[in-house]
């Protein structure tokens, strides 16, 4: 029991961790991205396409990264060449995605797709209770947690993620001392998108093998929630990634016990979590100050 | 082209011995020409000063040799040859290094990381932060590298970005208004790093408009005016006066302080223990605040930025509410728990130090503002019966401030922030001079204004007071103060120290309360607690 109900927690969790740290990257750069669903959506359409028409599940992940880079290269022309709104472009590239992914989905609706086999590693997921929970997932559960001690070694411990944090700090100072903002925020902003297509790709890949229009269904919210609750932290992303994913799943769980919760209340709960850790690292301003990156959501134009 | 820069100093022309030169420069903004055939040339071991009023185009000019502009006209040749610098890091590569005034530190960041970032090599974090260590012990310029910028005071980040410029080795550092942050025993030590900097062959170009500090440490200096050149000339041969009408183009008005009063006036503005915690871990808790403003005399708070006084002037506003009616009276009655419009019914004016988004919303007219900050006190005045705005009494009353103090616009009401610094600060002034205020509370009243604007704002404060209300002025400008003072005090890690008749108090011996030595050794009066 306790084994499947963590298996599946982690199926909830790991699209919303894939998401929601690549959009963590992006916004340590200063750039608040809100087309995250838009993004995932298309990389699940697009992965599930491909998968199905090649055969290949690896193949529809490759290209679901691609698409979904290449909507935020999008994102990033507009808000950084061009500098339109962030916020404005941002709901714009979701309500795009959810609309494209719909019109491309129409002709997958019903077939049955591709699913991503596990990667059972031997001996370790013989382990009681946590063995097939941690060592007989699909890849991109693996990926998913090298993701996570990747970009915090990256932002902490790298030359490059000092930069990239210190563009999302202050970009006047960064531009002044000759780090090339634009370049460093449409590198963030491409690594974001790459991520949410990643997660789409999961979605429709491992998570329900199937294309279902609008089958995001506010995870890409979820995952902008969870930048914030983890107040830009990648290690409280994961944890805030399970937290979610349990909650998720424990609302399924319930009703099979028997205990009635509405379950609009427990899909609201997320957001919910995200107001309360808001009202609690408000009241710790030292380390919102360290965490917060102070230029998030600012354009940048370099006097010339 | 300059009318008198011309022919002034060539000796050094084409010879290949300077480290910089400059010729015909130009930037123009719109129809601002803020740098106009700027000629300029800097020499090996050399401190050079770059002398001039607020929006004369020193901060254009060295943003140009700095790579953050790109100059519309002209060319710089670095050690003979010509270079065209297209950012700061080309500048950085060639050998110019910069200490900025403003907006440089990454205040998440650590010190050390802050200087790694400015760095082009893979020094790994630790090493950087042994060599900052060494080098801040080589120049007397003590450093924690693992300090978050956001924790350090002014001085302190002023030492990082120092440090971060030596760690470059660069040829030619340019340093901006270094010491406007700084105590004058501060000031001292950076004038000695310098000495020592230019002794080691490095040349320095040095932006100020403090003209003593100027003649005391730089060689040479070129004074603009308007974007133009008006002097090359050696400091040392000038007297401040004659140096002041160069970058002023006249002689400037001497604020005339008629004497202090005999008679002891009725304290209108009362201050008692006011304590007030941290906003933010970046904030400086007010402690024990005591004071005392009587009517017709002017009182000052000198003090390093950031030791409290934007607090205290936001406790003093009513922007931040005290917990103890009585901490604050205003004429008499108590206001602690009064809001803004409340303390200015009371007979209160207030003029923070920003000017815009805080004294001023940018973009709303001149008129607007004056509504917006005299809606409650002049509600007849300006209010009509159905909550309409008096279009024009608005009018006459801000065609009435533009004439008493002389505030240059273009327009009949232009937005806020179309006017320069110096008019604006002239203009929120004169709004609340308007009222006849019986208190008047001025948080830096003449930062960044240029030297006329300045006089005459020192003029109306002073003015103010003699007929009969209470000033006070928190300035970290000790000339301004010696100047309109009747009294001075000094802010320092929060606390308020006794004040002091302007007659006794010195240079010296403000300093050293602004560096934090205990009032008791300046052999003060112990009239207010000390903590």
């Amino acid at each position: 029991m306790l084994e499947s109900v963590l298996i599946t927690i982690a199926t909830a969790a790991t699209p919303l961790l894939i998401a929601a740290i690549g959009e963590l990257v992006v916004e340590r750069s200063g750039v608040l991205n809100l087309g995250v669903e838009g993004m995932m959506v298309m990389g699940a359409v697009t992965g599930f396409g491909v998968a199905i028409t090649t055969g290949s599940p690896w193949l529809g992940v490759f290209a679901a990264i691609l698409v979904g880079a290449a909507f935020a290269l999008l994102f990033g022309f507009l808000t950084l060449s061009l500098v339109t709104n962030q916020v404005a472009t941002g709901l714009a590239l979701t309500l795009l995605g959810l609309g494209v992914s719909g019109m491309i989905g129409e002709a997958f609706i019903g077939l049955p797709g591709v699913k991503m086999a596990p990667l059972v590693i031997p001996v370790l997921s013989d382990l009681p209770v946590i063995g097939r929970f941690l060592f007989a997932q699909a890849p991109l559960f693996y990926i998913s947690i090298l993701l996570v001690i990747g970009v915090s070694y990256f932002l902490f411990s790298t030359r490059a993620g000092l930069t990239l944090r210190s563009v999302g700090d202050n970009h006047d100072s960064a531009h002044a001392l000759g780090i090339r903002v634009i370049a460093v925020r449409y590198a963030a902003v491409v690594f974001g998108g790459a991520c949410a297509g990643l997660a789409g790709a999961y979605l429709s890949l491992v998570y329900t093998p199937q294309w279902i229009e609008n089958m995001t269904a506010g995870r890409g919210w979820i995952a902008l929630a969870l930048v914030v609750f983890a107040s830009w932290r990648p290690w409280r992303v994961l944890a805030g990634a399970y937290l979610f994913g349990a909650v998720s799943i424990g609302q399924l769980h319930a009703q099979v016990i028997g205990v009635s919760v509405p379950s609009q209340f427990l899909s609201a709960l997320p957001y919910l979590a995200t107001i309360a850790v808001l009202v609690l690292i408000s009241r710790n301003r030292r380390l919102t100050m360290v965490n917060t990156p102070a230029c998030l959501g600012r354009p940048f134009v370099p006097a010339r | 082209m300059s009318e008198m820069g011309a022919g002034v100093d060539h000796s050094h022309e084409g010879k290949g011995g300077e480290l910089l030169e400059v010729r015909g420069l130009t930037k123009i903004f719109g129809a601002l020409r803020a740098c106009d055939a700027i000629d300029l040339s800097i020499g090996r071991g050399e401190i050079h000063a770059l002398l001039g009023e607020n929006g004369a185009g020193k901060s254009t000019l060295v943003k140009m040799l700095f790579g953050a502009l790109e100059p519309a006209a002209g060319d710089i040749r670095w050690k003979g040859k010509p270079v065209s610098i297209q950012s700061p890091g080309e500048a950085r590569g060639l050998g110019i290094g910069m200490v900025f005034q403003h907006f440089s530190l990454f205040e998440a960041l650590t010190a050390a990381e802050n200087i790694m970032l400015s760095l082009d090599d893979k020094t790994p974090i630790l090493q950087v932060a042994e060599r900052a260590r060494e080098l801040s012990k080589a120049y007397g310029l003590p450093l924690d590298p693992f300090a978050h910028v956001g924790d350090l005071s002014v001085g302190e980040r002023q030492r990082i970005e120092i440090i971060r410029c030596l760690l470059q080795k660069p040829d030619l550092i340019i340093l901006d208004e270094p010491t406007s942050v700084l105590t004058p025993q501060e000031a001292d030590r950076l004038f000695e790093t310098l000495e020592t900097l230019r002794d080691e062959g490095k040349s320095i170009l040095y932006i100020s408009h403090r003209l003593e500090e100027v003649k005391r440490l730089c060689d040479r200096a070129t004074v603009l005016r308007h974007g133009k050149v008006v002097s090359h000339c050696d400091p040392r041969q000038e007297t401040a006066a004659s140096l002041a009408k160069m970058m002023v183009g006249d002689d400037v008005d001497t604020v005339r302080r008629t004497g202090s009063l005999d008679r002891k006036g009725e304290a209108l503005l009362e201050v008692k223990a006011l304590n007030r915690p941290a906003a933010n871990p970046f904030a400086m808790p007010l402690r024990g605040i005591s004071l005392e403003v009587r009517a017709g005399a002017v009182m000052g708070i000198a003090g390093v930025a950031g030791n409290g006084q934007g607090e205290l002037f936001e406790a003093l506003s009513g922007e931040v509410l005290q917990d103890k009616a009585d901490a604050i009276r205003i004429r008499g009655t108590n206001a602690g728990r009064t809001g803004i419009s409340g303390r200015r019914l009371l007979g209160a004016a207030f003029v923070p130090e920003e000017r815009l988004g805080h004294g001023a919303a940018p973009q709303m007219r001149l008129s607007e503002n004056l509504f917006l900050s005299r809606h409650v006190t002049d509600k007849r005045a300006l209010v009509g019966m159905f909550g309409t705005v008096r279009a024009g009494a608005l009018a006459k009353a801000a065609s009435r401030i533009v004439k008493a103090m002389d505030v240059r616009k273009s327009g009949v009401d232009p937005e806020a922030s179309a006017l320069s610094g110096g008019n604006l600060q002239k203009f929120i002034i004169g709004r609340e001079l308007d009222r006849q205020p019986a208190v008047i509370v001025v948080n830096q009243p003449t930062w960044g204004v240029d030297a006329g604007a300045a006089a005459r704002i020192r003029q109306a404060l002073i003015d103010l007071a003699r007929s009969g209300s209470a000033v006070l002025v928190i300035s970290q400008d000790l000339d301004e103060l010696f100047e309109i003072c009747d009294t001075v005090a000094v802010m320092h890690d929060g606390r308020l120290s006794a004040p002091m008749p302007i007659a006794e108090a010195s240079f010296e011996k403000i300093g050293l309360l602004m560096g934090g030595a205990e009032p008791e050794r300046s052999g003060l009066p112990e009239n207010t607690e000390t903590a």
